[in-house]
This record gives structure tokens, sequence and C-alpha cells, in this order.
């Protein structure tokens, strides 16, 4: 073997190496490496007790609902499978809706409810313009009522 | 023609040196003709309205921030295996453009993320590792240039340039591992989430990227070749002949 090829081998053996460690350490630390958790993670009771935490998932349609003060506002997270109710005072971002998706930072209190510090508004990956969004929601309404 | 004429510095130097307008003016022509799409071709989104539109800056940025990064760590594999000078040349050449599509990446996602998000910056995986990405390129700046002796500076270099690019396939699929802020990838080899007229935008504003890049790591490659080849004949002649170039223009 020519000392070139032994040398290639060499960064190829390192590399593997590195790149195996990596995903090692990355498996090992992934429940540190999400940004939120879902509302079935809560309900198994894997966030841990009297702590911020990050919860993530759709806001459920119907639940977004205004005190009188005008700033505080309930709603329900959702991942389908389980809900958790949040309570946030102050600004929600202007993608903040009802059936979209949504990230709340606070604590749970004693009746299992969120006490949000902070909302965030999570979009998807999808763009188009709004002709094509609205041919969408009407395929999918006509989908839903011959169900 | 053999192409491995060019891995001397001595041939690549006027060979680069006559691609940097090609490429100049490409990159100029595709700028223009993709900001020109992505603001008055391609529509408004229907989610997020105009502000949607630094997509264009924003993803050509990311793409290029990192795909420079792992072309770097190519050149440096090359050149710890062959041992050709012109490779770790061209690694030093690229890294500064590396870190300037970092770092507008980052800045235009800021922008992005507090009108959209409702914050300018989270912790999450995809930004944490892009950020990390941004200070890899500074680490490689600061390393080979504080090496006194630049064949040792060369040599360190290429190890941070290829032990880093393990971050790269991380950023990728960083939103795909974990759960993040970001949203998932909108373009991939084989589909795309965005409207046609969006997604050629995005292209056309992607070579933009493209062209930039190679135009000005071709001219820092050249100012690299002389400054690092100083001692040769060919080199100092041409060092003499831009001298008298700048005294002639200086006089003037």
């Amino acid at each position: 073997m020519k000392s070139r090829h032994k040398r290639f081998l060499l960064i190829g053996i390192a590399l593997a190496l590195l790149g195996g460690a990596t995903a090692l350490v990355l498996n090992a630390f992934s429940d540190n490496l999400v940004f939120f958790h879902t509302p079935s993670e809560v309900a198994e009771g894997k966030v841990p007790q009297g702590r911020t935490f990050r919860v993530g998932g759709m806001v459920l349609a119907g639940s977004l609902t205004r005190e009188a003060d005008g700033q505080t506002v309930h709603f329900t997270i959702t991942d389908t499978a389980k809900t958790l109710p949040v309570v946030y005072k102050g600004a929600l971002p202007d993608l903040f809706k009802e059936a979209k998706g949504a990230v709340a930072q606070g604590k749970l209190d004693a009746n299992g409810v969120l006490i949000a510090s902070e909302v965030l508004a999570k979009h998807d990956e999808n763009y188009m313009p709004p002709e094509a969004k609205d041919a969408i929601d009407r395929a999918h309404k006509t989908a839903q009522t011959l169900k | 023609m053999n192409i491995f004429r060019f891995s001397s510095p001595q041939t690549f130097y006027p060979l680069a040196g006559k691609l940097i307008p090609v490429f100049g003016s490409l990159a100029a022509l595709f700028c223009a003709f993709g900001l020109y799409l992505g603001f008055f071709v391609a529509p408004t989104d229907a989610v997020q309205g105009e502000v949607y539109r630094i997509i264009y800056l924003h993803v050509a940025a990311a793409w290029m921030s990192m795909f420079i990064y792992l072309v770097m760590a190519f050149w440096s594999a090359i050149g710890l295996g062959l041992g050709t000078r012109l490779s770790f040349y061209m690694t030093q050449a690229l890294a500064p453009t590396g870190a300037l599509f970092c770092f507008i990446a980052l800045w235009s996602g800021a922008l992005w993320g507090r009108p959209t998000w409702g914050a300018y910056w989270v912790w999450d995986a995809r930004l944490t590792s892009q950020l990390l990405l941004l200070f890899l390129y500074f680490g490689f700046i600061a390393l080979t240039r504080s090496i006194e002796d630049p064949r040792r500076a060369d040599k360190a270099g290429a190890i941070l340039a290829l032990v880093g690019a393990v971050n790269v396939p991380i950023i990728h699929f960083s939103v795909k591992w974990w759960s993040t802020l970001h949203q998932g990838a909108s373009v991939s080899m084989t589909r795309s989430s965005l409207a046609s007229s969006m997604l050629i935008a995005m292209l056309v504003m992607a070579f933009a990227a493209w062209f930039y890049s190679i135009a000005v790591t071709l001219a820092r490659a050249r100012r690299i070749i002389l400054e690092r080849e100083r001692h040769t004949d060919w080199a100092a002649a041409e060092i003499a002949r831009l001298g008298r170039e700048l005294s002639v223009t200086g006089s003037r």
C-alpha cells in the first residue's frame, strides 16, 4: 500500500470513529436536545415536576378564550392523543392561531394547567399563495362533508 | 488536457484570474434576476404574508454556509492525503465566505423569527448547531492565522475542518431528529413544499450564492498563492508586476 493510500485510509477511519462517537453522544443526550415536550409526555409524567419546561403541539380548535382584561388567554395544546390546558398573560405572536402549531414555556400548577411565561408560534414548511390555500381548504371541507 | 496540471499553484493562478470575471458577472446576473423573481414575481404566502420573502436570502445563505464547510473538509482531506499545497490554500480561501454566509443565515433567521415565531432567537437544535458552525468558521480562521509556521497551520486547520464537518449533517437532520421550533425542510432532492414560482426564485438565489462564492474564493486564493509562493521566481515576478501597476495608478 502506498503511503498516500495509507493516509487516506487513516483519515477515513478517524472520521468514521468521530462520526460514530458523535452519534452515540447525541443519542444519549437526545432527551435534552428536544426543544419541547408533547402533551402525551406531560401526561406520562416524563416532564420534571416544579420546573419550567416547554410543551408543543397544535392549538385545539375552539379552545382559545380571552379573559375580560384582554391580556390573559386560555387555550389547549394537543398532540391529537392528549391535551394540556395553558394560561398565558401577554401578547401572542401574529402567527398564533387555532389549529396551528405553538410552543408554550412555563410551569404546571396544582391543577395540571400550564402557567406559561412565553408562547411561540410554530409554522410549517409549506409556502403557497392564498388562492392555492383557499382551494385546498375548500377541497378539505368537501371531503369532510362527504364522510 | 490534464486537469491535474492545475493542482500546481503556478498554473492555477492565471486560470483563477480568468475565471473570476466569469463567475463574478454570473453572480451579479443571477442575484438581480433572483431578487426580481423573489420580490415581484413570487406570490405572497397564505400564512406569513410578505415577511416570508426573506426566505430568498435566508435559505441560499444557509445552504451555502453548510456546503462551503463540506468543500473545506474535502480540500482538507485531499491536502492531508496528497500533501498538495493548493488544497490548503483553497480551504483557507473558502473560510471567510463560509463564515459570511453563516452569519447572514443566522441574522436573516433572527429577523424572520421575531414576526413569525415571536422570538429572535431560541436554543433549539437547528439554531444552536448553525451557531456552532459560525464558531467553527471563526475557530478555523483564528487557528490558521495564529500558527507561525504556515505548513503546521495548514495541517491544524485541515484537521479542524474535517472534525467540524461532523456538525453539517447534524444541522441538516436536526429538524428531523429532535423537536425544534424551526420547521422541517421545504426542499429536498425529490420534493418541494413551495409554490413553483417561489422555488424557482429560491434556486436562482442559491446559484447566485454559488457563483459569488466561487468568484471571491478564487480571488482570495490568488492572494494566498502569491503570499505563500513569494520565494519562487514566478510569484516574485508577479508581485513585482503588481507593485509596478499599483505605483503607476498611484502616481497618476
